[in-house]
């Protein structure tokens, strides 16, 4: 339900606010993320750059780094991910209460960065865990986390409660992924197949067809 | 000598002294997230009642197989992944490969070239002293003050590294036989201006901190090391110098142009969480000395050694081991050159903070469980050393 | 310090029935070698720690490096101790010491009792070469977990195919991917088509 402008502005200057419940509600979860205490690598010290003193992050509402999952809203994936250390992320994530969000900091949590050739790197956290934004750099400046906090914000502020099913009111979604356990050579399985979709060949040939042949 | 964990030491019955109560040790599990280590380490730590009776390190979790990296990649491919082993300080880093290349192949580095190298490392030292002592009164409970400080600092130091070399921590800057890129004459004004500030910024961190009395109860006789086991267990740089171990690799080796400066090594006697603390001060104003012997000696010169072609850079077969003095320690490469002599055919690094880690058990046994947290602050460990 | 010549003579005096050769460096690095055999690499560890005129009480560096069979010679992984003196302020003294490459018969004896410094490193090339340590106190996996059967720094290991199937720069990686079945490039796409017509 729409309300005329003209009349909103009427309203305002009698000091009346009318606007959208989902507004109000979108605009408390925004102002008020915080972030949980969750430094890998390298990425982790311009993390902390970012809340220290010159790159202020508490302006942005990341007011303290709350060090349980239980009371935080956002898990910065902040440097490498290893296969040793992704089970601890995924069940981090896991504790981590409704509504939460995830930020890919960092090459390394994207894609494996230039660690990708390893033996022991999880190449991209999103093969576990769903991610909202990506920061791309290595590390990436702390200005770089700054946008990408404004981009999660904007994210957030178009999140309709009742158009779009989210996650934590419909269901049949699941809020808890299942944790990858330690194999004799890798982690099994090695992705979540209902989150990551690697991109295929054009034929779209399949793994077990080649396997097969 | 250390015994492995058996099951019936880990879930014993233990006896009171008075015969009337029997209690349960308890397995705690410090990590691999947590608010108190640097980086993702975990310790399984056993304790009677808050007592720790055993303690064990388990790392890996950042093991990103640099070596194995560095084995597919051409000698300076890997400068780069240096950077990424000790991610605070990212100069020394740089420096120790350099020099172990340069060792390897005979390389002779020109004048002013050191001079930059050595107000780098320097730099570098004091940068991560005061982070150091930073974190370690953070995890003492002082949230954030001394941090922030020490934050202001570094950002100034780093606004200087990214004008000289174009990254703030990933520096990637030296170069076999010299560095990439010189340092111009404003750069070395600004880093005349940091130094004539710093000393009024460690008097202030000084005045707050080392008569503090929380800091010299909670730290003083805590986490003891004996000069012989620091020794026989290989712990070097401030760790081991706080220890009463004499051994500074910038005075033993005399690489670069440590010969020609005039600074003293501070030393301490009792080795508990206190000295390690203060030793870190001490560097930091002999850093500051060293850095004004330097930049007023400087001379003009090449930045890099005209004959090194980076084009098909070769290194005869045999291997080397060259070392320096980082601010954790003794950071070391040892590096093997097959026929071909294009890629390292081995390429392993000596990491301080890894070797450091040796002596936790013995340092905690006896204190409580909120003493681990300070013992690991004080050895100053960075993972992406440890687990490379 | 001594020449190396030197040192090995007093060497093979002090410990009865080592064999020692001397293994030379690059010419500049001027850091050769001592290379002892399995049976005598404790003793002779143990009278460089112990002798006054070297006194090596710190060991500084514990590396393997896995040298892969070429024609007739056979392969070994050497294990290399770089050992410094703290009291003397002098060194290395580098001490090699070799094993053959297959897992059953990769012993070598640990110097962990004589310097514990050496414990984390010998671990560490325990669990990424799968050289076995006699008698050293707590021979577990370090940097892998438990559960990890491979030695993955050996130069003969294949690393698990979970690469993304996606073009990126580096030919290995696009030959690992159309091998696990991702995006193929022509010739490759025409070589699977015959495999399957077959």
């Amino acid at each position: 339900m729409a309300v005329d402008e003209g009349l909103k502005s009427e309203l305002q200057k009698q000091g009346i606010f009318v606007l959208p419940f989902e507004q109000l509600y979108n605009w408390g979860r925004k102002s008020s993320i915080w972030p949980l205490q969750f430094g890998l690598a390298c990425c982790a010290i311009e993390m902390i750059a970012s809340a220290a003193a010159r790159y202020d992050l508490a302006r942005f509402g990341a007011e303290v780094f709350r060090a349980t999952p239980r009371q935080a809203d956002l898990m910065i994936v902040a440097g490498t991910v290893t296969k040793k250390m992704a089970p601890q992320v995924v069940r981090l994530y896991n504790q981590m209460p409704e509504p939460k969000y995830c930020i890919a900091m960092g090459a390394c949590a994207i894609s494996g960065g230039p660690f990708k050739d390893g033996y022991n790197v999880l190449k991209g956290i999103d093969r576990y865990i769903p991610v909202d934004v990506h920061i791309p750099g290595c590390p990436p400046r702390p200005e770089a986390l700054i946008h990408a906090i404004m981009t999660l914000q904007r994210k957030i502020a178009t999140q309709h409660l009742e158009r779009e099913q989210l996650r934590w009111y419909d269901k049949n979604a699941t809020t808890e992924f299942p944790i990858p356990a330690y194999g004799e050579r890798d982690l099994e399985p090695t992705a979540n197949r209902e989150l990551w979709h690697p991109p295929r060949d054009y034929t779209d040939v399949t793994l077990d067809e080649v396997k097969k042949a | 000598m250390i015994q492995p964990l058996t099951e019936e030491k880990r879930f014993t019955l233990t006896q009171r002294p008075e015969g009337l109560i029997e209690t349960q040790t308890l397995e705690v599990s410090i990590g691999p997230q947590h608010p108190s280590t640097h980086g993702v380490f975990r310790m399984d730590c056993v304790l009677d009642g808050e007592t720790v009776v055993a303690l064990k390190p388990v790392m890996g979790y950042l093991h990103r197989n640099h070596e194995q990296l560095a084995e597919r990649m051409a000698w300076l491919g890997s400068m780069p992944y240096t950077d990424r082993l000790d991610y605070f300080n990212s100069m020394t880093n740089n420096w120790a490969y350099a020099l172990a290349v340069e060792k390897l192949a005979g390389i002779k580095v020109p004048e002013h070239a050191e001079y930059v190298r050595v107000i780098m490392a320097e730099l570098t030292r004091i940068l991560n002293h005061s982070c150091v002592i930073g974190f370690m009164l953070q995890d003492l409970g002082a949230w954030g003050t001394p941090l922030l400080y020490a934050f202001r600092e570094r950002e100034k130091i780093l606004d200087l590294f990214e004008a000289v070399s174009g990254s703030r921590m990933m520096c990637n800057y030296m170069r076999f036989g010299g560095v990439r890129v010189d340092m111009t004459e404003k750069d070395l004004a600004v880093a005349r201006d940091i130094i004539s500030r710093f000393p009024r910024f460690l008097d202030e961190f000084e005045k707050l901190l080392t008569t503090n009395e929380v800091l010299l109860a909670r730290t003083q006789r805590v986490g003891i090391l004996p000069k012989e086991l620091a020794i026989n267990a290989s712990i070097s740089g401030p760790m081991a110098r706080a220890s009463g171990v004499e051994y500074d690799i910038r005075k033993v080796d005399r690489y670069g142009v440590y010969g020609r400066i005039d600074f003293r090594v501070p030393v301490g006697d009792i080795g508990d969480v206190y000295d390690r603390y203060y030793i870190r001060v001490l560097e930091m104003r002999e850093s500051i000395k060293i850095l004004q012997q330097a930049l007023r000696d400087i001379p003009a010169g090449p930045h890099v050694a005209p004959e090194v072609k980076l084009r098909n850079f070769k290194i005869p077969p045999g291997d080397g081991y060259g070392r320096v003095e980082a601010p954790k320690g003794e950071l070391g490469f040892y590096l093997v050159s097959d026929e071909g002599g294009k890629q390292p055919y081995r390429y392993h690094v000596r990491p301080p903070s890894f070797i450091n880690l040796t002596t936790l058990e013995d340092m905690c046994l006896g204190h409580k469980v909120a003493d681990v947290v300070i013992i690991l602050g004080s050895i100053d460990i960075v993972l992406g050393e440890v687990d490379r | 310090m001594e020449p190396i010549e030197t040192i090995k003579e007093v060497v093979v005096q002090a410990v009865a029935g080592a064999q020692l050769e001397i293994v030379k460096s690059t010419p500049a690095a001027q850091q050769p070698a001592i290379l002892a055999d399995r049976e005598h690499a404790y003793a002779v560890g143990k009278f460089f720690k112990e002798d006054p005129r070297f006194q090596m009480d710190f060991c500084s560096c514990v590396t393997a490096v896995d040298f892969l069979p070429k024609g007739d010679k056979p392969g070994f992984i050497e294990v290399v101790y770089h050992l410094y003196s703290v009291s003397l302020k002098q060194g290395p003294i580098i001490l090699k010491v070799r094993a053959p490459r297959e897992v059953e018969q990769c012993h070598v004896p640990s110097l962990t009792p004589l310097w514990r410094g050496a414990e984390f490193q010998e671990r560490e090339a325990y669990d990424l070469y799968g050289v076995t340590f006699d008698g050293h106190p707590d021979l577990r996996r370090i940097l892998m977990w438990d559960e990890f059967t491979d030695y993955p720094m050996r130069k003969d290991y294949e690393p698990p195919a979970d690469y993304e199937w996606e073009p990126t720069p580096h030919d290995d990686t696009l030959q690992r991917a159309a091998q696990a079945g991702g995006i193929m490039p022509p010739t490759a796409r025409e070589e699977l088509e015959k495999t399957k017509k077959k």
